[in-house]
């Protein structure tokens, strides 16, 4: 079975952490998942920027599009996708293609790192 | 013994929203902040045993808030004066609290705690320093560090900023639109502030501060969460983000100031300035540009040019003048004579400036460029006085060294073979 696991935080302390202290949450991160990729466990791996980076498309008959992230108690997060936009709007565009005639909400967060798959085959 | 680093950082991020709310609650400065200093304190003995809360910063705020009710109830007691208008005003603003501690409600808060430290009477210094100190909770150890004064100095500069605060008296009630940007525009001024202090140092030896550049750019974060669809706000980020991508390339080894043309490109920080054009797509969807977006959108020509031969300057020039119009100033003038001269050569851009001799008879910038643009224009005599007057209003070494550099290669240059 796949897992995705989804890494919450308060965003402001991950914001006031300093590089030095950043850094060695990575490495200590590191140091698990390197043994997972030794067993080719691994799939891709995202880091995304802040939430003030994102742009929320909430689908209706009129596509509405939101500053911020999405914040809504209701719906939950059930899946991503991982796609390569040339622009912001672009990437609004393809959200609106891809939810078209459902009632479904985008956040759209541009990704900070990506580690690409690093399963063994 | 228990580690308790990681409360630290919860507290420093549950700042400025919780002195935020306690400052609307008691309407005094020194009493939120002593509050919250309280609060803290528990934090450290409750939540060393207990874990940390759910909401870290509504614990802090009620927590800070009944120490100090409990604390004018214990005065009221052994003194004689009654204290009876500060409780019932205390016991009014109860309900309302709990009411409005929910996200949306923290913004006002912040702002206004933000608002409170750049009261137009303060000089930009004190601005600074206080937000530092309230806002960011910097000790004033830090604080005096990174203005090279003692810290007694400034201890007092806090103290006399924080007395001319309380005698602003700035409403308390929730701001109208209208107000609410006036304040946004006046925070953002300030936040910018308290960067360029730290990217271009006003004094003393050090040429970067680079925490003061951090806590800007912690603070504009702040606010752009806070106001999400504010497109002068994710510009402000974005140009802080920007520029603040440059500070490992901007001094060498020995701390001299490396010129934006000589920077290794490969120092400058990727993460930042993807975030940081990242923050301006979302500003210009809004079609509304303003000082900060052009002024990013600059920082933006800059960092996606692999190479100084590469920077688009006609583009530069172009952004130069649409800032020019929304917000004339000679400075913005000499940063497009130097787009200029790259686009139609150095005596253009020399015409350019010249008018402005006068309003800038004092600023560093101003010779140094004069200096430069008469260097390649091989008028030597003319550039040598320009430099040494660059010299003569150099803030810090870094700059005074920067100059003497120039002046030695151009005497170099000019004596004959």
């Amino acid at each position: 079975m796949l897992y995705a696991f989804l890494c919450c935080h308060d965003e402001a302390v991950v914001a006031s952490w300093s590089k030095a202290e950043d850094d060695a949450v990575l490495a200590k991160r590191h140091k698990v998942t390197e043994r997972l990729v030794a067993k080719g466990k691994l799939g891709p791996a995202v880091r995304l920027m802040p939430t003030t980076a994102a742009t929320t498309v909430r689908m209706g008959r009129e596509p509405v599009i939101l500053d911020g992230p999405f914040a809504e108690t209701k719906e939950a997060l059930l899946g991503f996708y991982l796609i390569d936009c040339d622009s912001l709007d672009e990437a609004i565009e393809t959200a609106k293609e891809i939810g078209r005639d459902e009632k479904v909400v985008f956040e759209i967060r541009p990704v900070r790192l990506f580690v690409p798959e690093s399963k063994a085959s | 013994m228990t580690d308790l680093a990681w409360i630290d950082p919860l507290l420093r991020a549950a700042r400025p929203k919780a002195v935020g709310a306690l400052l609307r609650y008691f309407r005094d400065l020194d009493q939120a902040e002593e509050a919250f200093q309280e609060a803290c304190l528990r934090a450290l003995q409750n939540w060393s045993v207990h874990g940390p809360p759910r909401d870290p910063v509504a614990w802090l705020i009620m927590v800070g808030r009944n120490v100090a009710l409990d604390d004018v109830r214990r005065r009221r007691k052994s003194a004689p004066l009654p204290a009876d208008d500060a409780i019932s005003d205390l016991d009014d603003a109860e309900p309302d609290l709990v009411e409005r501690l929910d996200n949306s409600h923290y913004r006002d808060d912040v702002l206004r705690l933000l608002f409170v430290c750049c009261h137009p009477d303060l000089p930009a210094v004190q601005q600074i320093a206080l937000a530092l100190r309230v806002v960011s909770g910097l000790s004033v150890k830090e604080i005096a560090r990174a203005f090279l004064v003692s810290e007694a100095a400034m201890e007092q500069r806090i103290t006399r900023a924080k007395s001319r605060v309380a005698e602003a008296d700035v409403p308390f009630e929730t701001p109208g639109a209208a107000e609410r940007a006036e304040r946004l525009g006046a925070v953002a001024a300030m936040i910018y502030l308290v960067f360029n202090e730290g990217y271009s140092a006003s004094g003393g030896s050090v040429h970067v501060r680079v925490p003061l550049c951090e806590e800007s750019i912690r603070l504009a974060r702040l606010l752009l969460t806070l106001f999400p669809g504010e497109p002068e706000i994710m510009s402000l980020t974005a140009l802080l983000l920007l520029q603040h991508a440059r500070a490992p390339a901007r001094l060498d080894a020995d701390g001299a100031i490396v010129l934006l043309e000589d920077q290794d490109r490969l120092l400058w920080d990727r993460d930042m300035i993807a975030e940081g054009l990242a923050l301006i797509d979302k500003a210009v969807r809004h079609r509304r540009p303003g000082p900060y977006q052009i002024q990013a959108a600059i920082a933006g020509v800059h960092a996606h040019a692999a190479k100084f031969e590469e920077t688009d300057w006609s583009e530069i020039d172009q952004l130069y003048a649409a800032l020019e119009r929304l917000q004339p100033s000679p400075v913005v003038t000499l940063n497009r004579a130097v787009a200029l001269s790259k686009v139609q050569g150095p005596a253009a851009a020399l015409a350019l400036i010249e008018p402005l001799a006068q309003s800038l008879s004092g600023y560093f910038h101003f010779f140094g460029l004069k200096g430069g643009l008469l260097t390649q224009l091989g008028r030597a005599d003319e550039a040598k006085v320009a430099f040494d007057q660059a010299i003569a209003l150099a803030h810090t070494p870094a700059e005074a060294a920067h100059i003497r550099l120039r002046l030695d290669r151009l005497i170099k240059e000019s004596q004959p073979a």
